[in-house]
């Protein structure tokens, strides 16, 4: 069967389908936007600037993890290894701290990008399911990490390394310094996915793997990188988050993977891949942090609300994508 | 003939054992545009893919610009200046019209980044040298599909410098305004020295641009020359295999057409309508007839069909059995009213290669064998051996799976699904195709039996003699509407084919 | 453990890699039990047996409606915060009585089926976000009804469920043993399971073949649902809590790689009952042996990765 475009009123269609397009990229933004003012108006204590330094501060690990998925996702992918391999990154990041400043960047940075290095070359080399590859690998780092904690028992603790623990406590100009390396590396990544040769491709493998094969761009590179970036992105934030809290604590990053895959859908990327931005990324995990924040406000909510709301917002968001995508089909 | 591009010599092509092309030798000339026709599996688009590194050749070479190449990825023949433009456009939908023309080769400034404005400009400026004014900004997917081929072919045009392009059936989806559109860029290209290949279906465009053309059949070449030497109704015939004056000295096929056919009809289509696919399809079938429907490929053929089986929406218009409606849109529906589709697609719409013969057969006739949600094994197992048995369905036994069967077995597998659940119409698509010339008969002498047992069969095949000898009526489409009916002792291929290479009407333009 | 099923592959040349696929999670159990006996003291023993059943009924319970939904070619994660959900309600209705707050669990647990089924059979969402949502927001929600609070239970009926014995056989085991028949009938002998295979093994197929694609779809949720609620029963028995922080945490990933393990095919068409229960009893035991031999936890979970990347690569070169 030949396909057969059946051609509507265009005009119709391009405004209905720019009112689409509008609200999958911004729709977040919006909502961000009330529920700050919302908080504003309702706690005086939300709109001040140490709480909203602090929800910065607090944010930013989890938007490098989103940064590298959103990466992921696009390519059509998906990583659920970045909360081990972040609590990994934390662990030797601490450990290695002892050799100096580089040692504690270079070690977790090396060992979380050979992960992702692992999880790209056996999905596109090995031509399995990415689902089940990070699967293994959750498993496969956080045995990793408690192998080397003597099963979870020994925490290193950062010992008189200023230059180190700067990166997590310090400040600069106000902001935490956790917060302009995000921000640094939304800025390189928006480059990255934007502005050069890998990033467009990352968007044709994703919308259109065959047609990428046919293009003629480097599939099986692309989605090896995208791993790699997200293991690497993942191995920065637990290094910086154990500058923060000066020691490697094992029991973080359970369950993280599914807030970067949150934060990354609620920014409108698609999980089928081939579309999506880095700024809703970063509006999502704001506001993935804003509700956190505004529930803690509420003296008598207790915190499980969070998820709650965290989880209603994903369904919105996810059946207004399903609805949207098939007016713009039909 | 002009300077020799691009030559195929002597190649030869299996996949799994199956010859797919048989020793096909093609020559495209700069400057001329060179057509390729052949029905559905006659090997168009493997020696596409093998011109431009899908595929290598077992035998045989591919020549470039004189000397034996050997592409190794789409990526290579393109940088040697060798394009295709795909039946399906092969961009992505969710990038911009400029990003997808210049994906790949960017525009890249001093710091290696991507070069916006520039990137921007250029893609204007190409799209303007064919005469195109489209919004390089839009996402690929808001255009009509034609504007999206005409951006796929200037991405052709522009990644390498093509000197040879290759457009496998660019039409199928435009507009006869797109179409024209499309022509002027093929021209201009021919007058600037490129080399084109042409595969379409539409004969009207084939004489309208190319120069020579080239026909293949079943693997093998069976024409090439100038289409100026090559009258319409020849080219059909030699498409079909069919030569005029030998055929009717033999009569190959199992069936027999000549049923008997009650008066009242069981199936009854009228108006059947669906935009841009089909325009206005009527057609009834009497119990125990043989209706054969017509048609070149893209013709609305397995439209028809699917549309009467409820599998794909109707604009407009309905199906009735015995005189009864049939809600439209539900396979459900249909088969509940007696209707009964052998999809064209057997492995991807038919069968479920990782189940047995026995779960296959009874997939659809599942409700009737079961009482409060649990099957009847004994019941299943009576019905698959009697169709088995009455099919002659050649397995080690009904546990095989039928991914294992070979595609004549897999059919019968498909028709036994659907005469257990004792159907009124038959709707066969392509039922004979690709099966060997045994089970082929086998399955055409059961159609018969069928017929005469009073079932109302609509057939649908490329094998125009399938169709001729075993059809009583044999409507023929053209471009999604009826172009003509042949009854009786006026079936003959002539006629068909007459019917079947009328010039001009439909949506061709 | 790799290597000696590879062994048996590579013995007879003659074994296609869909034996491997088939019959390789029996070789591995065999293998490890056989291992055990040598190396495990008092491994072959009733007591261990019970307890290592006991352990993985729960998991088991997940894994079986898992498995009905990966043969549909879909995926349910929610199925540990369902657990919570049904672990969250009990305390609730149990001043009504066992039987009440049993089905005000199961009910709960088939409403999260229903919702899932409906995001993904109606909406069209692909099943790992519609899953994901509820994972997200369901532990919230339970957390939020028990006001994030552990609950001692006292029933004597419920914690029977998780505790007791019937003729000297644990009613955890029991109890699974049953669900475990039970799906094994329904894909066996229903109708609704022979639609299930049809419409993972070819969905085109089933939607002309007149199937009720979408019906199917939501009721393979709503089973998931009602057995995840069911093991958060079993386990909330177990604990005598009702512990929605910690119940069925990541048990998403152990039932799924369960299923993996036992060779069902995550791209659907196939539902394997019994090797599921055997995947699931396989990765129990690897991990009781690891640590009766003194192996860390770490070890256990490095080994299990590998397993499940062994398991795929072998249904990759299978297909």
């Amino acid at each position: 069967m030949s396909a057969v475009a059946v051609e509507v009123d265009t005009a119709g269609v391009a405004r209905r389908e720019r009112a689409a397009a509008f609200f999958q990229r911004n729709g977040a933004l919006v909502v961000l936007v009330l529920v700050v003012v919302a908080g504003a108006l309702a706690f005086p204590s939300f709109a001040t600037g140490v709480n909203l330094r602090n929800i910065a501060v607090q944010v930013s690990f989890l938007a490098l993890i989103a940064l590298g998925m959103t990466f992921v996702i696009i390519s059509g992918g998906i990583d659920l290894s970045v909360g081990s391999v972040y609590a990994l990154g934390g662990v030797l990041a601490a450990w290695a701290s002892q050799f100096g400043l580089l040692a504690a960047l270079a070690l977790p940075l090396a060992v979380c990008g050979a992960i992702g290095l692992l999880n790209g070359v056996l999905i596109a080399r090995g031509r399995l399911a990415p689902f089940i590859v990070t699967l293994a690998t959750l498993l496969g780092a956080r045995g990793l990490l408690l192998a080397l904690t003597d099963e979870g028992a020994e925490t290193f603790l950062v010992r008189d390394q200023p230059a180190f623990t700067f990166l997590g406590q310090g400040s600069l100009l106000t902001l935490g310094v956790p917060v302009i390396i995000a921000l640094l590396a939304y800025g390189l990544g928006w480059l990255g996915l934007n502005r050069t040769r890998f990033g467009q491709a990352v968007f044709a493998v994703g919308g259109s793997e065959d047609a990428a094969v046919l293009m003629g761009l480097p599939v099986t590179r692309v989605k090896v990188w995208v791993y790699v970036l997200s293991g690497l992105l993942a191995g920065l934030a637990g290094a910086l988050n154990a500058a923060r809290l000066s020691s490697g604590v094992t029991i973080l990053g359970v369950g993280l993977e599914l807030d970067a895959i949150a934060a990354v859908i609620l920014g409108g990327t698609l999980l089928s891949g081939g579309a999506g931005s880095l700024l809703g990324t970063l509006t999502g995990v704001l506001l993935l942090g804003v509700i956190q924040n505004l529930i803690n406000q509420v003296g008598t909510l207790n915190s499980n609300f969070q998820s709650v709301v965290s989880g209603l917002f994903l369904v919105v968001v996810v059946v207004v994508q399903a609805w949207l995508s098939r007016t713009q089909r039909r | 003939m002009a300077e020799v591009l691009l030559e195929a010599a002597g190649v030869v092509k299996r996949f799994a054992g199956v010859l797919a092309l048989d020793g096909v030798s093609l020559q495209l000339g700069g400057g001329e545009v060179h057509g390729l026709v052949g029905e559905n599996g006659a090997g168009k688009s493997t020696l596409i893919k093998i011109l431009t590194g899908v595929h290598q050749p077992d035998e045989g070479e591919v020549r470039h610009l004189g000397r034996p190449v050997r592409f190794a990825t789409p990526l290579e023949a393109q940088q040697a200046g060798i394009s295709t433009i795909y039946q399906e456009i092969n961009l992505v939908p969710l990038l911009s019209v400029a990003r997808n023309l210049f994906l790949g080769h960017e525009p890249l400034n001093r710091l290696g980044l991507i070069d916006s404005a520039r990137l921007h400009r250029q893609a204007r400026e190409v799209l303007g040298r064919y005469g195109l004014d489209i919004d390089v900004t839009r996402e690929l997917r808001t255009l009509g599909v034609g504007t999206q081929q005409m951006v796929a072919i200037v991405r052709a045009l522009t990644t390498g410098e093509a000197r040879v392009v290759i457009m496998d059936e660019p039409t199928s989806a435009l507009e006869p305004r797109e179409v024209d559109t499309l022509f002027r860029v093929v021209d201009q290209l021919r007058g600037e020295g490129v080399a084109l290949l042409y595969v379409s279906h539409r004969l009207d465009e084939l004489y309208r641009i190319c120069q020579r053309i080239t026909v293949l059949r079943d693997g093998r070449m069976v024409h090439t020359g100038p289409i100026a030497e090559l009258p319409r109704l020849k080219l059909v015939a030699t498409m079909l295999g069919r030569d005029l004056t030998d055929v009717r000295e033999r009569g190959l096929t199992q069936l027999e057409g000549g049923h008997v056919a009650a008066a009242a009809p069981v199936l009854t289509a009228e108006h059947l309508t669906r935009l841009h696919v089909l325009d206005d399809v009527s057609l009834t079938v009497r119990p125990g007839e043989v209706v054969g429907l017509a048609g070149l490929l893209g013709a609305g053929r397995s439209e028809t069909l699917r549309a009467i089986a409820g599998a794909d929406p109707l604009d407009a218009g309905g199906v009735s059995v015995g005189g009864t409606r049939v809600r439209g849109g539900s396979t459900k529906a249909a088969i509940a009213a007696g209707i009964a589709l052998l999809p064209e697609d057997r492995k991807a719409e038919g069968i479920i290669p990782n189940l047995s013969i026995r779960d296959n057969i009874v997939l659809a006739a599942l409700p009737r064998l079961s009482r409060a949600g649990l099957v009847s094994d004994r019941r299943a197992d009576e019905l698959v051996a009697t169709f088995m048995k009455r099919l002659q369905i050649k397995a080690s036994g009904p546990d095989q799976k039928v991914g294992e069967l070979s595609g004549g077995n897999q059919q019968k597998v498909l028709l036994a699904r659907w005469l257990c659940m004792e159907p009124r119409v038959l709707l066969l698509d392509e039922p004979t195709r690709g099966i060997d010339v045994g089970a082929k008969a086998e399955v055409q002498a059961l159609v018969d039996e069928l017929a005469e047992q009073g079932l109302g069969v609509v057939l649908v095949s490329s094998d125009l003699e399938e169709v001729v000898e075993g059809a009583d009526r044999v409507v023929v489409l053209r471009d999604g509407a009826v172009s003509g009916t042949v009854e009786g002792d006026d079936i003959t291929e002539d006629r068909v084919l007459a019917l079947l290479a009328t010039e001009g009407g439909g949506r061709d333009g | 453990m790799a290597e000696a099923t590879a062994g048996v592959g590579s013995g007879r040349r003659s074994l296609p890699a869909g034996w491997l696929q088939d019959y390789g999670v029996y070789v591995g159990l065999a293998l490890l039990v056989l291992v055990n006996a040598l190396f495990t003291p008092n491994f072959l023993s009733l007591t261990s047996a019970r307890v290592q059943l006991i352990q993985v009924a729960p998991v088991l319970l997940v894994a079986l409606g898992l498995a009905l939904v990966i043969g549909t070619e879909g995926i349910d994660i929610s199925v540990g915060s369902i657990m919570a959900l049904a672990a969250a309600v009990i305390p609730l209705y149990l001043g009504y009585g066992f039987a009440v707050a049993l089905a005000a669990a199961l009910l709960v647990g088939a409403l999260a089926g229903a919702f899932n089924g409906f995001l993904v059979a109606f909406v069209g969402v692909q099943p790992i976000v519609a899953t994901l949502a509820l994972l997200v927001g369901g532990r919230g929600l339970a957390l939020v009804i028990a006001n994030g609070q552990l609950k001692q239970v006292r029933n004597e009926t419920l914690l029977a469920l998780g505790n007791g014995d019937v003729l000297g056989i644990p009613v955890p085991i029991l109890l699974t043993a049953v669900v475990a028949l039970a799906v094994g009938f329904v894909v066996r002998r229903s109708t609704f399971g022979r639609q299930v295979v049809a419409i993972g093994g070819n969905r085109a197929a089933a939607a002309l073949g007149g199937l009720p694609v979408r019906r199917v779809l939501l009721g393979v949720y709503v089973i998931s649902g009602v057995l995840a609620a069911l093991s958060g029963v079993v386990t909330t028995a177990r604990l005598t809590a009702s512990d929605p922080r910690a119940i069925g945490d990541l048990i998403e990933l152990e039932a799924i790689t369960a299923v993996v393990v036992g060779g069902t095919p995550l791209t659907g068409g196939r539902v394997r009952v019994l090797a599921t229960v055997a995947g699931a009893i396989l990765m129990q035991l690897i991990r009781a042996a690891l640590i009766a031999n003194n192996f860390p936890d770490s070890i256990a979970r490095i080994v299990q990765a590998a397993i499940i990347v062994a398991a795929v690569l072998l249904q990759r070169r299978a297909s």
